[in-house]
């Protein structure tokens, strides 16, 4: 390259310090763009989260509705059918188990490689991480409304305002889902340890909730696992799109899936920082 | 600074510093210490296990550097991370395209990634790929590639944003010898055409350009450092394959029949 080009190339850039707003942007955009583009490649994924979901609503719910009758309870103004009552834990299960899908995405980018490419960005690694979570979200979102659309057909038909009050309601969870996926994505050395999460995060996450059983259920059989179902940040999403389906705020809710987001993503954020992350202390 | 300054100042593209790293007990760099000069091909020299690629896991900042300090074209690499990185170009050991990908999405994620919007990836790209056949490829999907293509793709991509320096991990590590003196001979001709520095690491001497400067590493350690003849003359040997024999007592034609076998 000659000098000339070489100056000119220098006097354009010479400005360039720091990052611009929209290289935030279009780093943002690529990001999600390519989660966008892994999902429309792998479309057996957008199914199978669809039908596990669907599966619970149109047998199990079907199944159980003559056993596990549900009392009027908030934010319900009569009985519901049980199909209603399980929707948003279903709505949790997706976001939950999109969740750990991302994380097995970036257990897997990083076995392949790819997640390097990501990390030796120079952007801010924290804004990485949240655009990286953010496109994980997205699809969760997505893939929750293709559910609502359809459980519509199932009787489950709250006003329409619920279908935009529950969006922000709706992200947060995935917010907080996709971050531990995250900070879990941290801990996981290999792709094979991963069916341990499913084990022991995904099942007792989603079992020891309110999301098949109102808690005031739970606590006539057992106060122990009650008090379990309390404690779950599980629960907490669940009854934050509940309420928000129904056009009401569950501050409790809203304040423990706020407060454990910001712990898990700082969490993960800690753990991919290499100054004082655990991912540079496990490679051999 | 600006990157004006950065150029006529003549500081150094790469300077590392003191810098040791340990595995547990383990010390994978010891005190290593050198520099690349601008415009310059360097390669690091050394057989496997020598600290190639932690020390490159180190100046890309996937690793943290605890002692001593790396710095890319005066930007400390702990301080200065964004300054620092914004100047780097990769070429990782292992293959980090993503196969399901086609090649322009992988070419245009990066460039987002380094805050470039869509057309100014794909202006890069046709100036990058000008009179490559590989620019008729650009919809093909990655896994559709050999292995030599897609370590090419993954040249480009290390130049996209114009960097200032271009880190290679053994990119020619896998590749048959045709396709490895065709990778090393496009590497070189961007480096001249862009104007950028190198460091090239690699554990095969026939890699090496009697005008290139050498960073000899050996048990995380750097035995010599400098131009080949320079290198060759301190020896007192008749090639850089007997400097290397000398300075880490093992056979270079050796150690690279046995690599690339």
């Amino acid at each position: 390259m000659s000098q000339a080009t070489l100056e000119k190339r220098d006097q354009t850039t010479a400005e360039r310090r720091g990052f611009p707003l929209s290289a935030y942007l279009i780093c943002a955009r690529g990001i999600i763009g390519r989660e966008g583009l892994r999902f429309l490649h792998q479309r057996e994924r957008f199914v199978s989260a669809l039908v596990r979901p669907l599966l619970w609503l149109f047998i199990f719910a079907a199944g159980f509705r003559q056993v596990l009758g549900v009392s009027i309870i908030a934010p319900y103004q009569t009985y519901v059918l049980y199909e209603v009552y399980i929707t948003p834990g279903l709505m949790g299960m997706i976001l939950l188990f999109n969740g750990m899908q991302s994380s097995l995405s970036m257990v897997y980018d990083r076995e392949t490689g790819t997640m390097k490419t990501l990390l030796v960005s120079p952007l801010p690694r924290w804004f990485l991480l949240v655009s990286k979570l953010s496109a994980g979200v997205a699809v969760g979102v997505l893939q929750v409304y293709v559910f609502l659309a359809i459980a519509w057909f199932w009787e489950v038909q709250p006003d329409w305002q619920g279908y935009l009050y529950v969006l922000p309601a709706i992200i947060l969870a995935g917010l907080m889902l996709g971050a531990l996926g995250m900070l879990l994505s941290s801990l996981i050395q290999q792709l094979e340890n991963f069916a341990g999460v499913m084990n022991f995060v995904i099942f007792p996450m989603y079992f020891a909730s309110s999301a098949l059983y109102p808690l005031w259920r739970i606590r006539e059989s057992s106060p122990l696992l009650f008090e379990i179902c309390r404690f779950n940040p599980f629960t907490h999403a669940v009854e934050l799109m509940r309420f928000a389906l129904y056009g009401q705020l569950n501050l409790e809710a809203l304040a423990i899936v706020a407060g454990c987001t910001i712990v898990f993503l700082g969490g993960a954020i800690l753990a991919y920082d290499p100054s004082r992350g655990i991912i540079s202390r496990k490679r051999q | 600074m600006s990157e004006s300054d950065e150029t006529t100042t003549g500081l150094p593209a790469l300077k590392v510093n003191g810098v040791s790293h340990s595995y547990g007990q383990r010390k994978a760099l010891d005190d290593v210490s050198f520099h690349v000069p601008q415009g310059s091909f360097t390669a690091l020299l050394g057989p496997n296990g020598a600290g190639k690629s932690t020390l490159f896991s180190l100046i890309t900042r996937l690793f943290d550097v605890r002692h001593g300090s790396i710095e890319i074209l005066g930007h400390d690499l702990s301080r200065d991370p964004g300054e620092a990185l914004r100047r780097l170009g990769v070429v990782f050991q292992a293959r980090t395209l993503d196969l399901d990908l086609s090649i322009r999405q992988n070419l245009a994620y990066h460039a987002a990634l380094h805050g470039l919007s869509g057309s100014a990836a794909r202006r890069r790209i046709d100036e990058i790929l000008a009179g490559n056949a590989l620019h008729d490829r650009l919809g093909d999907k990655a896994r559709n590639l050999s292995g030599g293509q897609l370590r090419s793709i993954e040249i480009v991509r290390a130049f996209i944003h114009r960097p200032r320096l271009i880190l290679l991990d053994e990119p020619t590590v896998g590749l048959d010898i045709r396709s490895r003196a065709a990778i090393l001979a496009e590497v070189r001709r961007l480096v001249n055409e862009e104007g950028v520095s190198a460091l090239w690491a690699t554990h095969l001497i026939d890699e090496i350009d009697e005008t290139d400067r050498v960073v000899v590493l050996h048990h995380g350690k750097v035995l010599a450092e400098g131009n080949v003849p320079e290198i060759v003359a301190a020896e007192g040997v008749g090639s850089i394959s007997d400097a290397f024999t000398q300075l880490t007592g093992l056979e270079a034609r050796k150690v690279q029949a046995e690599m690339v076998a």
